[in-house]
């Protein structure tokens, strides 16, 4: 093998046994020497960049290290002060309540030092059996709370385990604030697994799909990316970021002298769409005869809902809720779009994440096509914050929607602006034009809600249980309560019979719809609802939960109470229609669409399941007759602290 | 939305509503199903029907992943009871105008439809919302 030519400026080769007596005293200068130090060790590593290829001699030329000579040279083999530990203080002062995680070597140090030196509170360690249920957990967190979960995560694997629901997060705009270990020093990297386990650029792979992310090479770095993480993650639109923490860093001692801060996060005001644009869109909403607002995921709290409802309230114009914005029962929310777009002459899009499909109707047949919904001479106008950020390779900004004007702004900020240039255009015609569509819009919502709970009596009796059913079930049973439906969206239950009257009876976000997402995520709303004393329900599809069910034994072991109630209709239903739909196409085997895409033979046991991971567990009930009793029993441990399941044999849909 | 005559035949067997992801397309797709006033006369033909035999072709086939299998609706309309005519079935059936897929006689016979048929007409009425405490 020809040896590689020396470049002039090359280092002198060294002998491994000498590249560890380099390392050593690299160590204790940084012991020493404190942050400046500390900042030269990068000139260190590269420094030493050389040595590398000088181990590409052929390996009998290198003598093997005598037994006994890292021990020789590991002359201090304690620290009562790792680096680790500054990061516990950074963490805190962040004001993280949990951190959520799967144990991972490449963060060990860390993990000590926040059970130990932080006392584990704030953050408190959320042991989870899956990477990914411990991002989707902080997820869930986030989407009550509004602010970020720490969750740390293994350096390659864990990361690659996590990236599910790291991708959830970034398509729900959800900040939730990961570290990852890893090992960047290849000559500090235990032989075997933990070259496996160590990555040039830990981040790397999320990267698509998370806002910003850093590896620092020294503790006053790492404090300030930590600031700069969490103003990044919070600022809108708010999505995950990551911090890559090195494991040498977490684990070398802190120098006595070493001037280390933690950095002041001041969070970013919401920008408020320009003002000239909050009035000509006040002009065309008085004047419209058919305003139509369309609400994404417009508000943060009740004061936000209460903003939207004035501005809907001033003109008596429809709400097309698609972000859970609005109380449920709202007089001016609307189920239905169609024919309110038709009928528009003015859209307001408030944060919409696809507008497009509302405009138009997208026909699934062999040849896909379209038609447009609206009124071609309907004037459409978009307050958004998912203009300010967009990335190339994941295509999660649906498609292109030309509108007539576009505000590159917080919606729920501009509001109020709104509403005021509203209110001051408004005449003594126009208010009594808007009182008589109120009243049109109040009558035509009654019928259709009439109409509705009609619906919900077909197939009341029948087995498997119907998801009216089963919905009517559990609203019987919560009521009363100081309630919080979590995980998964509402679109299981009927909003003819539940009243979401505040903003926190509702998650608030989205997912890429990555199966997988939805029990974990409600574990983590569960655990933020907690500290309130709120009564938290969930109904669980079963493909979800058999990703990766060791989530159940979380919330038993953390005693975070919630009532799964399963929506167990033996299949990923969803794709049994998908290749029902191909076989219909192609004209053979439409008897054929349950192959690979059910979940019997046998039927999975909940219950069982649920019981095996410490949770009270009933069912399988099949008998609609015997799921409110049921219910009420596993709710009673839920009031006692603790999570419960309920395994119901449901319809498909 | 306007919907055309045949459009409104949506509310007919085997419909996948692969969009129904969505609250609004849930919403939007579970509405009543219109009752025929009258029994058309292809009606006749589904007396022929084997009701039985459809009960068990409805799930064989499919129909119930999108309208459940009391045909009660689901991502899908109600189908019964009281379906629409028979002719107005198979033709949407076959050529369906919205989101449901073609399923040709080469799956499933005219004869096979009828015995759906004769189960959709066979389901009786569920109770009055306002008997159902729970829906009060």
């Amino acid at each position: 093998m020809k040896k590689p030519e020396q470049s002039p400026e090359r280092a002198p080769e060294k002998t491994p046994d000498q590249s560890l007596v380099d390392r050593r005293k690299f160590l204790k200068g940084a012991a020493a020497g404190g942050m400046a130090t500390l900042a030269a060790s990068a000139g260190a590593i590269a420094a030493a960049q050389p040595l590398a290829a000088a181990s590409s001699a052929p390996p009998a030329a290198i003598p093997a290290p005598a037994e006994g000579d890292a021990v020789a040279l590991a002359d201090v083999l304690t620290t009562d002060r790792p680096g680790s530990d500054f990061m516990v203080d950074v963490i805190k002062a962040l004001g993280f309540e949990y951190v959520a995680s799967n144990p991972g070597s490449s963060f060990r140090s860390l993990h000590e030092s926040i059970i130990n030196y932080g006392g584990n509170k704030s953050p408190e360690f959320l042991t989870c059996c899956h990477e990914e249920s411990a991002v989707a957990l902080a997820h869930g967190y986030s989407m009550v709370e509004g602010k970020p979960m720490l969750s740390m995560v293994h350096s390659t694997v864990g990361m690659q385990h996590a990236s599910m629901a790291i991708y959830n997060a970034y398509a729900g705009r959800a900040p939730v604030f990961i570290i990852a270990g890893n090992t960047i020093d290849a000559t500090a990297r235990r032989p075997g697994v933990e070259w496996y386990h160590s990555a040039l650029d830990a981040a790397a792979m999320v990267r698509d799909y998370t806002k910003w992310d850093d590896t620092p090479i020294s503790l006053p770095h790492f404090a300030e990316s930590a600031a700069r993480a969490y103003k990044v993650s919070m600022t809108l639109p708010r999505m995950p970021v990551v911090l890559v923490a090195d494991s040498e860093l977490q684990e070398a001692p802190i120098a006595k002298d070493a001037a280390l801060r933690i950095s002041k996060v001041t969070l970013d005001s919401a920008p408020q769409g320009d003002s000239g644009a909050v009035a000509e869109t006040a002009r065309l909403l008085v004047a419209a005869q058919n305003p139509v607002i369309v609400a994404g995921r417009v508000v943060r709290s009740d004061a936000g809902a209460a903003l939207l409802a004035e501005l809907a309230e001033a003109l008596q114009a429809p709400v097309i809720d698609q972000g859970a914005n609005l109380p449920s029962h709202h007089p001016l929310v609307v189920q239905r779009a169609a024919g309110l777009v038709q009928d528009a002459d003015v859209i307001l899009a408030l944060e919409t994440e696809d507008l497009w499909a509302l405009l138009n109707n997208f026909r699934d047949q062999l040849h896909r096509s379209y038609k447009p919904v609206a009124n071609k001479n309907v004037k459409v106008i978009s307050i958004r914050t998912g203009d300010l950020y967009i990335k190339s390779n994941y295509q999660d900004f649906q498609r292109y929607t030309e509108v007539d004007m576009a505000m590159a702004a917080d919606a729920e900020t501009t509001l109020p602006a709104l509403t005021e240039a509203v209110k001051k255009l408004i005449t003594d015609d126009r208010k009594r034009a808007f009182q008589d569509r109120g009243a049109k819009l109040a009558d035509a919502r009654q019928k259709a809600l009439d109409q509705q709970r009609a619906n919900m009596t077909y197939g009341w009796d029948a087995s498997p249980i119907s998801l009216p059913r089963l919905s009517a079930e559990l609203w019987a049973q919560v009521k009363n309560e100081d309630w919080a439906f979590v995980g998964g969206g509402t679109g299981q239950v009927s909003p003819e019979v539940w009243n979401f009257d505040k903003y926190y009876r509702r998650v608030h976000g989205g997912s890429a719809a990555g199966v997988g997402f939805s029990a974990p995520s409600a574990v983590g709303a569960a655990l933020a609802h907690r500290k309130y004393g709120r009564v938290c329900v969930h109904i669980q599809n079963d493909g979800d939960l058999m990703y990766a069910p060791g989530v159940l034994w979380t919330a038993a072991h953390h005693k975070i109470p919630l009532l799964f109630l399963m929506h167990n209709n033996r299949a990923y239903h969803q794709e049994v229609m998908h290749i029902q739909r191909m076989a219909g196409r192609h004209e053979r085997g439409i008897t054929r669409a349950g192959i690979g895409t059910t979940l019997q033979d046998p039927n999975i046991d909940f219950a069982k399941l649920a019981q095996g991971l410490g949770l009270f567990a009933e069912g399988p009930i099949t008998d609609p007759k015997d799921l409110g009793p049921a219910i009420k029993r596993a709710l009673d441990v839920v009031k006692r602290g603790e999570p419960a399941l309920i395994d119901a044999v449901t319809q498909p849909r | 939305m306007k919907r055309s005559p045949l459009g409104l035949l949506v509310f007919l067997a085997c419909a996948v509503l692969l969009t129904s992801a969505s609250r609004g397309a849930f919403a939007q797709s579970n509405g009543a199903a219109p009752k025929a006033d009258k029994p058309a006369a292809a009606d006749n033909k589904a007396a022929a029907g084997n009701a039985q035999n459809g009960k068990i072709l409805f799930a064989s086939v499919g129909c119930y992943e999108c309208h459940g299998r009391a045909a009660q609706g689901g991502v899908a309309p109600r189908l019964g009871p009281h379906p629409l005519p028979l002719a107005a079935i198979i033709a949407y059936i076959r050529q369906p105008t919205a989101e449901m897929p073609p399923y040709t006689a080469k799956v499933i016979s005219d004869a096979e439809i009828a015995d759906i048929y004769a189960f959709l007409q066979s389901l009786p009425d569920p109770p009055k919302a306002d008997t159902i405490p729970l829906l009060k």
